[in-house]
């Protein structure tokens, strides 16, 4: 399917386009949609302008931006220090979009539950295995907690989706930031693993007793029920696309220059905790002056007539401070 | 015909032999294809794993932490995983394959035979995704709600019967593994069966033989090893199966006695990891757990070929 397309886009670009300026890039799977649809407006408006863009993986985006046959990278994590080091054209982090990861779990006749904490790193370090445990019905008085097992299900996949949530419980749990930790794929204390949100969506709604985490999107398009999650403030919110851009903001008070933030467990009475952003990472230095000015036009549109986009797809529109930042770092690409 | 035969007989003989020669350097080259490819094989496995094999060494083997976060890495739950699922899977389609190819072969009427055939063929084709779908709809139900339990009830005091049962683990693994293998059997069985001599069967019930001692004591010995090579061929597929079971195993890695526990395989890890997979250790060891595949193949094939050799003794040994 993905090659037919974009075998269809190779053939429409040759015959009506010859002269078209192809931009490489590649990476995370999560924004795929929207950047597809970017691209695709971004091409209508500047016809000499053709943005290629495979979604294989954030990992692989940085690995392909490293090895220099891509024009831009895009990841769902932030880059680490030692890889910037293998870089050998130092590259910029530009926040796109934002993503939730909620937990969605199955106990028949309960459709709403209040996860604290305490609650989230107890069932996912194996510590809480049945679902009438104090830790969780604490914040649930008046639901009927049932004294069946708690079955974790987590990606088998590597996946932005896994760093953002093993983020958010490094955080919340000292336990958790000494143990598994924080990655795209980590060693997990308990449970199985399924295969993209899809595999665990599909595993935790024919499993009773089972719990497990996707993102916001997958649940919005899926209609999916979801449980709530204690905030750093210690408000129980449900992600929405209002509560995930409020930790942003939230979060932006202290942004780095960099942009290479976390927001998860941010604060803010509104801050959704289990949030991110998607960066693409675009070389400071780019030789080729129609390129570079490509890429330097679609970064303006994307921070503004392209934020539009975001709602109708399921994704989290930039806050306003973070599209100002932005838009004064376009000036370091030379 | 015959007359410009021998006319051009001369001829002909010296092109034979110019073609010969043609003929033995193309298939010699072709047959030099096969050396070429596992060398290039062995050759790039070896090279793109040498981060972890300096690493880790031989305990690389016998580690069971696969700690992605803090570079530590160890193939065994992995191996421990391809090989007990292939085995497992092997115990259930071994008996269920030969029988339905002895049926086939031996006892259906021809009409049936044929039909059950082509299904069979037809199964042996199918992709494994698909059998990785018919497993999560039909397989994980069907374990976690009768077939577990009602083992637990039976063999509770066991270990390996104990614990949660989700449907997903090494023996639902096994059973589609199983599933996958048997037509396999049963085509290459059957083919076998079929090629055993009619003057066997004659002479055996002409000794007074009933049907059945016929096909037990004369038949099945004869076509063993066709037999054995089909079990061989479905080992092959269980070993390096990755779809399906990556759908039905859990993808865990930590070692759990109990066969309701998730498991992972070589060939799933290898399917989830590689594309994120981060960092030079990482994904040299990712590589390296490539090369222990190969390395677990060639042990069961060499098992296997040991195997064939001391039956094929014993056998030629009784009819002396």
């Amino acid at each position: 399917m993905k090659t037919s397309i974009a075998l269809a886009g190779i053939l429409l670009a040759g015959s009506s386009l010859a002269s078209a300026q192809a931009i490489n890039g590649a990476g995370a799977s999560f924004p795929y949609p929207i950047y597809g649809k970017w691209f695709e407006e971004f091409r209508q408006k500047n016809p000499s302008v053709e943005i290629n863009y495979q979604s294989k993986g954030s990992g692989a985006g940085i690995a392909q931006l490293t090895a220099g046959t891509v024009d831009f990278g895009a990841s769902d994590m932030p880059m680490k220090d030692e890889q910037i080091a293998a870089l050998k054209v130092k590259a910029l982090h530009f926040p796109t979009v934002l993503g939730g990861v909620v937990p969605t779990f199955n106990l028949p006749g309960i459709n709403d539950l209040k996860f604290s904490s305490e609650a989230m790193a107890g069932i996912f370090l194996g510590k809480i295995t049945k679902w009438n445990d104090p830790r969780i019905a604490k914040a649930n008085p008046g639901v009927k907690l049932p004294a069946t097992d708690v079955i974790v299900v987590h990606r088998a996949d590597g996946s932005g989706t896994t760093f953002v949530f093993t983020d958010y419980l490094s955080k919340i749990s000292p336990e958790w930031k000494s143990g598994p930790g924080a990655n795209t794929s980590i060693k997990w204390p308990t449970g199985v693993g399924q295969q993209g949100n899809e595999g665990v969506a599909g595993m935790v709604k024919n499993t009773p007793g089972a719990i497990g985490y996707v993102e916001l999107i997958y649940v919005l398009k899926n209609n999916m029920g979801y449980g709530s999650v204690e905030n750093a403030a210690g408000v129980y919110l449900r992600a929405n696309l209002d509560t995930v851009t409020a930790a942003a903001a939230g979060a932006a008070k202290d942004m780095p220059a960099d942009f290479r933030v976390s927001i998860t467990n941010a604060p803010g009475k509104n801050s959704y905790p289990i949030a991110s952003f998607t960066w693409l990472l675009i070389p400071t230095q780019i030789p080729d002056a129609q390129k570079r000015a490509a890429l330097v036009n679609f970064l303006k549109w994307m921070l503004v007539d392209g934020q539009k986009d975001c709602a109708a797809l399921g994704y989290a529109p930039l806050p306003r401070q973070v599209v100002a930042q932005e838009q004064k770092q376009i000036a370091m690409i030379h | 015909m015959p007359v410009t035969a021998t006319a051009s007989a001369p001829f002909r003989r010296g092109s034979t032999v110019k073609g010969d020669e043609i003929a033995h350097l193309v298939t010699l080259a072709f047959g030099a294809s096969v050396l070429l490819v596992t060398v290039l094989l062995i050759w790039n496995l070896w090279g793109a794993s040498a981060a972890s094999r300096s690493k880790f060494g031989f305990g690389f083997l016998w580690g069971t932490n696969w700690d992605p976060n803090a570079n530590d890495f160890g193939a065994f739950p992995f191996v421990y995983g391809t090989v007990m699922t292939s085995v497992m899977a092997l115990v259930i389609s071994v008996p269920l394959g030969v029988g339905a190819a002895i049926f086939l072969a031996e006892l259906a009427p021809a009409g049936l035979s044929s039909a059950c055939t082509f299904l069979v063929e037809l199964l042996a084709a199918v992709p494994s995704v698909i059998y990785g779908m018919l497993a999560i709809f039909t397989v994980v139900p069907l374990m976690r709600e009768y077939i577990e339990p009602a083992l637990k009830g039976a063999f509770g005091y066991l270990p390996q019967f104990q614990g949660p049962m989700l449907g997903i683990g090494y023996l639902t693994a096994a059973v589609v593994l199983a599933i996958m293998t048997f037509p396999y059997i049963i085509a290459i069985s059957r083919e076998a069966l079929l090629e055993v001599p009619r003057d066997q069967r004659e002479a055996a019930l002409a000794l007074g033989a009933t049907r059945w001692e016929t096909t037990f004591k004369v038949v099945v010995p004869y076509a063993r090893l066709g037999i054995l090579g089909s079990i061989f061929l479905g080992l092959a597929r269980a070993l390096g199966e990755t779809m399906a079971i990556t759908m039905v195993i859990g993808n865990d890695s930590t070692l759990h006695a109990s066969w309701f526990a998730p498991g992972y395989t070589i060939a799933a890890v290898l399917a989830n990891d590689f594309a994120e997979a981060t960092g030079k250790v990482y994904q040299s060891a990712l590589v390296e757990l490539g090369l222990v595949l190969f390395l677990v193949t060639i042990v069961i094939n060499a098992l296997a070929r040991l195997l064939v050799l001391a039956t094929t003794r014993k056998g030629s040994a009784k009819a002396a």
